[in-house]
């Protein structure tokens, strides 16, 4: 009668408890397998698959100037990820922070082109701070949509990304195009003070990768520590526990969605006070989509998404290598993030459940007295 | 030709990439699961579909290898969703951007090369009355769109097959205990949602504008998913909205070859404003989505 339980496929049985090795194992082995099941694909598309893992995973670590550009990208994917794993594990799915990473960059970059002869320390923080407003108020229209009309978090945020990629090119085809730019979608460069401070001379990491791991840290002393962090993990888990227990809910959607658009606002803004020193076409990469893998692989736990970030950084810096020493299209990144995030959740099912085989079952079935 | 001609022409063939991928969602979500991974689909069905027309296959074979790949992708999401019981968002989210990856990959080398669309069919007699006559000219895989869009609703509304998977929607417990596997009949529906999304890709690669260009699908999966969402699960109204959006697209079009001084962006971005605006409206109204809703929406089976 039933196809599925007759045949041999084995089924998934539910674990006394979670098991912890499989819980640290699972982004490991997503990691391994999503490396070969790729290598392969670079096989059937005719490049050499030695050349682009020495590319894609050792190259980066090789010179500390392609390492400390593995920092540099870490950074924003590594914040964005931060703010929205914690709306992750309240099950209040942001995937609209590619749009509150944009509004980040525009609300910075207000600052540098309305006010390009402006000096002074404040500049930079200032920017920071309007960024992350920036990507605050762009979530903040997701949380009204789900809040006050009921409408699915989801589709809107995703919806007002793909706006704001529209707005980013309003703006720097039109108002804040540099008129001395040659045509080119992008406004004028920054001033000086305008950008973060260089952490580490000789390299383009800043200041802004120690507000991030100050914020990770931040975020580990919010979800483990404080009641509020409580609270969204409670209605995450156990939505019915949480409405007995009166934890209001639109409280809990609104406070994920604006850390989550504020930590992806803080990340656009870095990005342009930072590494790019203007607002372009290229801040919108796809860091915001990214993100989400990295929440999910670094177990939307604050100290694994250090790691995850780090990981994805290395593929992206790695992928930029590759495309360049071995051909590879820049599509395998993508590729490769969409694979990597399958073999996880097919991974993770293990720190629940465990196989069980069904000969095992009929063996004891057919020990029938005759 | 005026605008509202215009559009009546052409708000079929625009609203067909919605159509067949939102039809092919509604019935996924019937069967209860949400498969968020439609964008991804259609731009690998769309790549699909574009190669194959593209080395001379033609058209019936494009649309053939379109849905067989993406069925076959979507498989994948059944494997990870249904098999390992993983979060549906995630995993949906997951094949989205491998779709999107595969689609930028395989078409790299095809990017801005064109092919020949296909020929349109007029209806004798109505074709001629004015102004709406526009609406009986059109390419045969439109007409078989609404030939689809009425066989899913007499699906659901007359046939035992269309009860099942509602009732597997609706209360997968019950569903199983009376006999029916619950994961086979969800396996089946999220492979016909990805065969489906494939032709919508495919229609938009190789039939509404022939043209390669990576991220062509720009959010038309998305909003197909939005339109099961309007639609409030009933075939009709995602049909209804699938008109709307091929409307509006066209609107944004036309509105810009009047020269109006919007600027091209504000146009660009209206399907999603409207998807905002919609989706606010309809949603406020708990009642009819509590209604409609599929009630296990979204929840990994466990017997």
């Amino acid at each position: 009668m039933n196809f599925w339980s007759m045949t041999f496929f084995p089924s998934l049985v539910r674990r006394e408890r979670a098991s912890l090795a499989a819980t640290l194992l699972a982004p490991v082995v997503a990691l391994a397998v999503a490396i070969i099941l790729n290598l392969g694909l670079y096989v059937l598309i005719g490049r050499d698959p030695v050349a682009v893992v020495y590319a894609m995973l050792l190259e980066p670590f090789l010179t500390w100037a392609s390492f400390s550009e593995v920092l540099l990208k870490a950074g924003p994917l590594l914040l964005i990820a931060q703010g929205l794993a914690i709306g992750f594990r309240a099950k209040i799915f942001n995937i609209g922070a590619e749009g509150q990473f944009i509004l980040g960059a525009i609300f910075a970059s207000a600052i540098p082109v309305w006010f390009p002869q402006a000096t002074g320390q404040w500049i930079w923080p200032a920017m920071l701070l309007l960024g992350a407003i920036g990507g605050a108020l762009w979530a903040s229209l997701t949380a009204f949509w789900r809040v006050r009309l009921n409408a699915n978090e989801i589709l809107v945020s995703l919806m007002l990304s793909l706006v704001a990629a529209q707005l980013l090119n309003y703006l720097l085809l039109g108002p804040w195009k540099d008129p001395n730019g040659f045509n080119f979608p992008q406004s004028v460069m920054f001033q000086y003070d305008a950008m973060v401070p260089l952490l580490i001379s000789g390299t383009r990491v800043n200041v802004s990768l120690l507000i991030t791991l100050a914020l990770s840290l931040a975020a580990w002393v919010f979800m483990q520590k404080s009641f509020s962090g409580y609270k969204l993990q409670v209605g995450g888990l156990a939505p019915r526990a949480a409405g007995y227990a009166g934890f209001n809910e639109s409280w809990a959607v609104c406070l994920s969605l604006l850390i989550g658009g504020f930590a992806a606002g803080l990340a656009g803004a870095a990005e342009v006070a930072g590494p790019l020193g203007q607002l372009q076409r290229s801040i919108s990469t796809g860091y915001g989509y990214a993100a989400i893998i990295v929440a999910y692989l670094g177990g939307l736990h604050p100290i694994g998404i250090v790691v995850s970030a780090l990981v994805m950084a290395v593929i992206y810096i790695g992928g930029d290598n590759a495309m360049v020493s071995a051909n590879l299209p820049i599509a395998a990144v993508r590729v490769f993030q969409g694979s990597l995030l399958l073999a996880y959740l097919i991974a993770v099912a293990f720190v629940r459940y465990r196989l069980e085989w069904p000969q095992a079952t009929k063996k004891t079935a057919h020990r029938s007295p005759s | 030709m005026n605008a509202i001609e215009f559009i009546l022409a052409g708000m079929l063939a625009a609203a067909t990439p919605f159509l067949l991928a939102a039809l092919g969602e509604l019935v996924v979500e019937r069967a209860g699961v949400l498969n968020l991974g439609v964008e991804g689909l259609m731009a690998f069905g769309a790549v699909l579909a574009f190669i194959i027309v593209y080395h001379g296959g033609g058209h019936f074979l494009g649309f053939v290898v379109a849905g067989l790949g993406t069925a076959a992708l979507s498989l994948i999401f059944a494997i990870v969703a249904l098999g390992f019981r993983a979060n549906q968002v995630a995993t949906g989210l997951a094949i989205g951007i491998l779709g999107q990856g595969l689609s930028a990959l395989f078409g790299k080398t095809y990017e801005s090369l064109t092919v020949k669309g296909l020929p349109k069919l007029a209806l004798p007699g109505l074709s001629e009355i004015p102004v709406v006559g526009g609406l009986f000219i059109q390419d045969i895989i439109v007409w078989l769109s609404l030939a689809a869009t009425l066989a899913i609703w007499a699906m659901f509304t007359y046939t035992k097959v269309g009860l099942v998977v509602r009732a597997v929607g609706e209360n997968p417990k019950a569903a199983h205990a009376i006999g029916y596997s619950v994961i086979t009949v969800r396996v089946l529906a999220i492979a016909f949602g990805g065969a489906m999304a494939g032709f919508a890709g495919a229609y938009a690669a190789v039939i509404y504008t022939p043209l390669w260009a990576d991220g062509m699908i720009a959010g038309r999966g998305w909003i197909a998913i939005a339109l099961v969402v309007f639609g409030t699960w009933l075939t009709g109204r995602v049909f209804l909205g699938a008109c709307l959006f091929g409307a509006v697209s066209l609107m944004a079009l036309a509105a810009q070859a009047t020269g109006l001084d919007v600027p091209s962006q504000l146009l660009s971005s209206l399907p999603y404003l409207v998807t905002i605006i919609v989706l606010g409206i309809i949603s406020a109204d708990r009642r009819l989505l509590k209604l409609n809703g599929v009630a296990s929406l979204g929840e990994p089976f466990e017997r």
